[in-house]
């Protein structure tokens, strides 16, 4: 609450950072993006979950003011993207999906150069270079090259880049794709630490665990549209079921086993190629129920459900094929 | 400006590791050129007198149209693939369009860039030409500024261009298809009056007899108001034109 002037109360509005609604992108008759509403807030981990040609890259490049919506609203920090895009950029962190370093400079010119486009003076940017390189682990790098470094050093020196202006949020578009699982868990814990440091993240993947495990919030997104939205819990509360079941029965025999399969307690059966799915609130009790109709899977497992259920049940299919 | 200057610093610390290498080329080149064809070449076609060319020596002809199509040459290896490469290879264009930066500041740091780096080649031939005896007026210093207007007037359109390229295939025909006849049908080797009546108008078009005819009048001394008004106009004329592409181009390809 505060005193505003002329002695009226007002209740401060939750900050609000970023605001679309029905926003769209498209290209030529495509549509890339199609309307799609969303809310991010100051201090949050926000994410974008779906599959490749979802929309999500295309909705970060119109959020870092590269790319000018086709429809709909869109502010940032109360601004707009297309008029204020100078303004705006000016107070974003950007990793890209694809890494942008300039691998023929070192790691420490990277961080100048980027630096210098923000305006930043020089002995600012050194000081917050020798602390972004430690933050991310690239200190005794400094002065090589960027060309040799691992996929995973590049992915954490442009996260390093992108801190450098001090962002009020920072966009991460599949910050650990194509990254191995070692170098994706390093990644994972310095996005955690900026977490913790109460950095407001807004960031797109196809990996319903990197989901789970950093986002605080997050949407479901599917064909450039937006099938669901909440945390990661919710979610999981709301479209699945406490545990998953997963038979798996010699080849080509799933389809025939499903029919099997009526009357055991599940509130939904998924047949996938290579297995089946039974949702269901007791995972021991339906292997028993399964068991008791002398049906013998050739292996079983009992599982809590993730996102993955989640976007299987909205969209019918799996996140990543 | 101010942005655009961050990103000619980004240019030029990037040149701080290249530059040993175009520094040999911006020495050699006019010293081949110069050596085989200004005073070997020279010495037959000198034998045989020069009244075409305005009475002076073949090297004193030849050195400031070679000067306008050595600008030219610095111009379109600086626009082609180190803005292509930066866009489509490296993607630092992309890197640096998500700062404050904006596209337009982006292009007009890589001209800066470019004028510099036409400034310095330009010096260097200048000192060439004079080493060889081939300048003969205090006016053969305004040559320099010709020179790099010359060079922009390419610089500009060229960059515009290579920004909608999709692949560098297309700069090898326009080396091939452009800078080659452009470099030896514009008057740079002999004085254009000696082409066909019919294509001579074709000549009259391209920046570079006029870039040429500026310095050789500049260099000969014999530079009349409007004449150099008119190749004056027309370099930047075409230059202001480029850069009006360029900012188009650069925005469409960086904001999709
Ligand atoms: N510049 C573009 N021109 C044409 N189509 C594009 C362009 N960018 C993206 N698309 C298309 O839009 C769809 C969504 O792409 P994108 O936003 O990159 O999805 P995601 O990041 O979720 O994988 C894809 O089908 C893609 O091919
Ligand atoms: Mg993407």
């Amino acid at each position: 609450m505060s005193e505003a002037p002329g002695n009226v109360t007002v209740v401060a509005a939750p900050d609000i950072l970023i605001r679309a609604k029905g926003l769209t992108k498209t290209f030529g008759d495509f549509t890339a993006v199609a309307g799609i509403d969303f809310e991010l807030t100051r201090g949050e981990v926000f994410g974008f979950l779906g599959p490749n040609g979802a929309g999500k890259s295309s909705t970060m490049r119109m959020i870092g003011c590269v790319s000018p919506p086709s429809g709909g609203e869109l502010s940032i920090f109360g601004l707009d993207p297309v008029r204020d895009g100078q303004a705006i950029r000016a107070r974003l962190g950007v990793v890209p999906q694809e890494d942008t370093l300039d691998v023929e400079l070192t790691v420490r010119e990277n961080l100048l150069i980027y630096g210098r486009y923000f305006g930043l003076r020089r002995d600012v940017i050194r000081e917050r270079t020798a602390r972004l390189l430690e933050f991310v682990q690239l200190t005794e790098r400094a002065d090589d090259e960027v060309e040799p470094l691992s996929g995973g050093m590049k992915r954490r020196l442009t996260i390093a880049r992108s801190l450098i202006s001090d962002p009020e949020v920072l966009l991460l578009d599949e910050p650990t794709t194509g990254l191995d699982p070692q170098a994706r868990h390093v990644v994972w814990d310095r996005l955690y630490r900026l977490k913790q440091q109460g950095v407001t993240l807004v960031l797109t993947t196809h990996y319903m665990d990197e989901a789970e495990q950093l986002c605080d919030r997050l949407v479901v997104m599917d064909g450039g549209k937006i099938a669901a939205e909440g945390s990661p819990r919710e979610l999981i509360d709301r479209y699945s079921t406490a545990e998953v079941l997963e038979l798996r029965f010699g080849l080509d025999e799933h389809e025939k086993m499903a029919g099997k399969l009526e009357g055991v307690p599940a509130e939904r059966i998924e047949v996938l190629a290579d297995r089946i799915l039974l949702y269901t609130a007791d995972g021991d009790a339906a292997l028993g129920a399964v068991r008791a109709r002398g049906l013998e899977p050739v292996t079983s497992l009992v599982r809590r459900s993730t996102l993955e259920d989640v976007f299987l049940r909205l969209t019918g299919r799996r996140l990543e094929d | 400006m101010r942005a655009a200057i961050r990103q000619l610093r980004f240019w030029m610390t990037n040149y701080r590791r290249t530059w040993r290498g175009s520094i040999y080329s911006s020495v050699l080149n006019p010293v081949l050129y110069l050596g085989a064809m200004g005073v070997g070449l020279g010495s037959l076609v000198n034998a045989h007198g020069t009244a075409s060319l305005g009475g002076v020596s073949y090297l004193t002809f030849l050195a400031p149209g070679l000067m306008a199509a050595a600008a030219m040459q610095t111009a379109m290896g600086e626009s082609t693939y180190p803005v292509f490469g930066s866009v489509k290879w490296l993607k630092t264009y992309q890197a640096a369009a998500a700062t404050p930066l904006r596209p337009a500041d982006l292009f007009h740091g890589h001209l800066m860039f470019t004028t510099l780096r036409l400034a310095m080649n330009s010096a260097v031939f200048l000192a060439i030409m004079a080493a060889f005896g081939a300048a003969r007026s205090p006016w053969v210093l305004a040559c320099l500024p010709a020179a790099v207007l010359t060079g922009l007037a390419f610089a500009t359109p060229i960059e515009a261009y290579a920004m909608t390229c999709k692949k560098d295939s297309s700069f090898a025909l326009l080396f091939r298809f452009g800078v080659i006849p452009l470099f030896l049908f514009s008057g740079t080797f002999f004085p254009i009056t000696s082409l066909p009546a019919v294509v001579r108008p074709l000549a009259y078009l391209t920046p570079l007899w006029h870039g040429v005819a500026l310095c050789r009048s500049l260099s000969l001394g014999t530079a009349q108001p409007g004449q150099t008004a008119l190749h004056v106009g027309y370099l930047l004329a075409v230059t202001a034109a480029g850069i009006y592409a360029g900012n188009l181009t650069y925005r469409r390809r960086l904001y999709a």
